[in-house]
């Protein structure tokens, strides 16, 4: 019988496709299990929007809601409160809300929010992630005499004006965010939803 | 560059010996046919169950309140949980599957006998183990069969005399199948086990390459060496067992693609109906069947109408398994050469174990019963027939050489 | 004796033989289902909501999966959706379960999975096969589910079959009535009988579905895994038989 020289060529050819169409098949396998870290059907339904009434909400208070297991606050400012924002842009480190991942561009204000009285923040230190108090006091005895109400970090002392902007000299670096959300309603707050659908 | 650091890493660790010493220099008969490719596909089958496993873990909630839920959750919820799940599931009866024809394969071939026996003896350590895993983790789905099955399979060991009762209670941690059962069960079926699986199968591989592979003609491929020490029947494991291994991994991927995108209840036999209905402690469904591949050994007990005498037997149809080496007392050790006695006993026996695993999934009457004893009595009876035949069995001459 | 022979015979060799004894009086009545049929998927859902869910949870089964796995337009998800809930939710029933309770003297069970736990055609008979029964709570009873504690919820729509009892003499000498079939309703239902067939199919279709909503994912997936496993095996083949012709060869000069 005689001898057939192998066919180093077709050989290779052979092994190279194999190798490569086994390469792609593990890749395909990987997809599911990497997949299935991403947030379940669960996860997501607990994170669709909620809504808070505000109609009831007392000038001056705030109400916490969880969304997406975050801590929500929603404040109503008082006039009183909303005049003071303007005068401490020169303590503040981002007063106009220039780092825009921050907040949504509606409330790229002095206010940050889209009416004025009301104020929605996830209550998360943009530290290290504690959440901040609300402190609407005026210089009360822990904070000293120039403490003209806002947020206060147990953790590590950074401060927040009652539009979440964060001071100089703390240790948060930017200020609260602001999430997504509209107004149903005067009285009726979505949070988790950036455009009125129609 | 790639090559020093190649040469460093290997100064420290044994990367080439083990490559040439177990693929590259490793030699294997050359003659291996169908019947050698569950070896490879085992170890496939346990590392997709490895990893399913781990995957699942994330999700399951080892809680008898939780458990059912989370595997909803995972079968609807998660993403892509339903896959991994189905491959899971399937993977334990395809292991089974494989591991029965790998088992076969070794009687067909007389695998077992000297120089071969610890193999064997590891391997059918690794079937006890796996029904261990198997049973263990079936209860974890908390359905109706996971419960009612652990219950009366637990209960077996309540019929022991003596130790029995306060054995079957130890192992529930519990005076009926529980939450503290099910978080056992849990915490064996996902640490434990899996453990004393990698621990028997690297010794079932060990023993393997020490003493070298069996084959189809039974001839010892060592005792035919070439001038360089090589056998002269025998090829290198790499690149020819791997490129074949990998080919009947393919074939044997496509069908478990098969079963999981197509048929993963697999007719109700992989999972099974009443599995669908979360376990009830005060409502046992009307027939209560084990899973297929426990079917056999559950067949066995049922034929015997004692109870402890039932569960001595079933015991015994496993444990009877680790003498083959030395019930089969015959030098030839492929069928090829062998005597009709030895075809006709083999396959009786096949028949019985088939026939066991058919008439254990059915409800009890008075033909199930009989059928049960006759293969549970042909079963036992391949042992004894082997032990007397093989001793005067005339067989074939076998050649010097692979054929 | 011979009869049971042939039927573990029968068994054995793969044929499967159904005994009508035990459970129902009647036999199952196939259904076929085309889980592809999104429409009538959907009909079937509406239906679910409309005659199931007062009583019934599908407490593993969100409104939002419906809406996602059979393409439903945002009016079609808001038909289903009760106006309380969000695409989010689980199908938990309307009824609260203290009130069922009082109600059933049980809770209804949970149906996500029942389509799992009976099959089609047990649904579809069952659905199918209730009749007058004047002795029982409900004034009906089920041919396939003797004895259920569940109104016919069909009543209305397909009014009340009458049952067809035979008179069997037992062993002992006395005579027991044995229910033999189904006949059309004294009264008819206000839907015409093919339409209420129709309303059925595609409810248990659903129920199917229900049962294992990835059903449509690996159905559909299925094709390309496959066909990508074998392209790598035929790869595999030529690449084996390629290395195996060093082998073949020595083999056949000695």
């Amino acid at each position: 019988m005689a001898e057939v020289p192998v066919n180093t060529a077709r050989r290779r050819f052979l092994t190279g496709s194999a190798v490569a169409v086994g390469a792609v098949g593990a890749g395909f396998a990987t997809v599911p299990f990497l997949s299935s870290f991403e947030p379940s059907a669960r996860a997501e339904a607990a994170g669709a929007p909620v809504d808070v009434a505000v109609g009831k909400l007392a000038a001056g208070q705030m109400v916490t809601v969880a969304w997406r297991g975050q801590p929500i606050y929603v404040v109503h400012r008082t006039p009183k409160m909303i005049e003071t924002l303007p005068s401490l842009d020169a303590q503040l480190a981002d007063p106009n809300s220039q780092v825009a991942s921050q907040q949504p561009k509606f409330a790229k204000n002095f206010y940050r929010s889209r009416k004025q009285e009301y104020l929605v923040l996830i209550g998360v230190c943009t530290h290290l992630g504690c959440a901040p108090t609300y402190r609407p006091e005026v210089a009360p005895k822990d904070l000293g005499p120039e403490w003209v109400g806002g947020f206060f970090c147990p953790c590590h002392g950074s401060k927040f004006d009652l539009a979440g902007r964060v001071y100089k000299g703390v240790p948060a670096p930017t200020n609260l965010y602001v999430p997504d959300y509209i107004f149903v309603s005067d009285d009726l707050i979505r949070i988790g939803v950036a455009e009125k659908q129609a | 560059m790639i090559q020093k650091l190649g040469k460093w890493v290997d100064d420290r660790l044994p990367v080439s010996h083990f490559w040439n010493a177990h693929l590259a220099k490793y030699y294997v008969p050359k003659n291996f046919n169908f019947w050698y490719y569950f070896g490879s596909i085992l170890l496939a089958v346990f590392a997709i169950q490895i990893v399913t496993g781990i995957w699942l873990a994330m999700n399951y909630k080892p809680s008898a309140a939780e458990a059912f839920n989370s595997v909803e959750y995972i079968m609807r919820d998660v993403n892509w949980g339903w896959l991994i799940r189905y491959m899971h599931s399937t993977g334990a009866s395809f292991f089974f599957i494989a591991i029965y024809l790998h088992m076969f394969r070794a009687l067909m071939y007389g695998s077992y006998k000297k120089p071969r026996e610890l193999i064997w003896i590891f391997g059918v350590l690794i079937l006890v183990a796996l029904m261990a895993e198997a049973f263990m983790g079936y209860l974890l789905p908390w359905g109706q069969m996971s419960f009612w099955g652990a219950q009366v399979i637990i209960s077996l060991f309540g019929s022991i005399p003596f130790i029995g009762p306060d054995l079957a209670l130890w192992i529930r941690g519990d005076y009926v199948v529980s939450d503290v059962t099910l978080n056992r069960f849990f915490a064996l079926h996902v640490i434990a086990l899996p453990l004393v699986l990698l621990f028997l199968i690297g010794g079932h591989i060990m023993a393997l390459h020490e003493v070298g592979s069996n084959n189809p003609d039974g001839v010892e491929i060592k005792t035919n060496k070439d001038e360089h020490g090589k056998p002269r029947d025998g090829i290198p494991f790499h690149p020819y067992y791997t490129v074949k291994d990998l080919f009947g991994l393919g074939v044997f991927l496509f069908l478990f693609a098969a079963v999981i995108f197509y048929w993963p209840d697999g007719g109700g036999k992989f999972l099974e109906a009443p599995n669908f209905i979360p376990a009830d402690p005060l409502k046992t469904p009307e027939h209560i069947a084990p899973v297929w591949y426990f079917a056999p050994h559950y067949a066995i007990l049922r034929a015997i109408p004692d109870k402890f005498l039932g569960v001595l037997a079933m015991g015994s149809a496993i444990m009877i398994l680790f003498f083959l080496p030395w019930i089969d007392r015959s030098p030839t050790k492929s069928i090829r050469y062998r005597s009709l006695a030895f075809k006709i006993i083999l396959f009786s026996f096949v028949i019985a174990f088939i026939g066991l695993g058919y008439l254990g999934t059915q409800p009890v009457n008075y033909w199930t019963t009989l059928f049960s004893q006759i293969f549970a009595f042909v079963y036992f009876g391949f042992f004894v027939a082997l032990f007397l035949v093989s001793r005067f069995e005339h067989a074939k001459p076998v050649p010097e050489r692979l054929t | 004796m011979m009869k049971v022979l042939v039927i573990f015979l029968l068994n054995v060799l793969g044929v499967t033989v159904v005994l009508a004894s035990d459970g129902g009086a009647i036999a199952l009545k196939p259904v076929s289902i085309n889980l592809n049929d999104k429409a009538a998927l959907y009909r079937g859902a509406e239906t679910f909501i409309a005659q199931c869910a007062t009583c019934h949870s599908a407490e593993y089964m969100r409104y939002g999966r419906v809406a996602s796995d059979l393409h439903l337009s945002k009016t079609q998800a808001d038909r289903l959706l009760p106006p309380h809930l969000k695409l989010g939710d689980e199908m938990v029933r309307f009824m609260p379960a203290d009130y069922a309770k009082t109600v059933f003297g049980t809770v209804p069970p949970d149906l996500t999975l029942i389509a799992r736990v009976r099959g089609a055609d047990w649904l579809y008979t069952y659905l199918t096969s209730f009749y007058a029964d004047p002795t029982k709570r409900w004034g009906v009873n089920n041919a396939v589910f003797p004895g259920v504690n569940m109104p016919d919820v069909f009543a209305a729509l397909q009014g009340v079959q009458e049952p067809v009892y035979q008179t069997v003499k037992l062993p002992d000498g006395s005579s027991e009535q044995r229910l033999v079939g189904l006949k059309a309703p004294l009264i008819p239902g206000n839907m015409p009988p093919a339409e209420f067939d129709a309303m059925v199919r595609d409810l248990v279709a659903y129920m199917v579905y229900m049962g294992e909503p990835a059903k449509l994912q690996r159905m559909s997936l299925g094709p390309y895994v496959l066909g990508f496993i074998l392209l790598f095996t035929v790869l595999m083949f030529l690449l084996k038989t390629d290395y195996w012709r060093d082998i073949k060869k020595p083999l056949k000069a000695d």
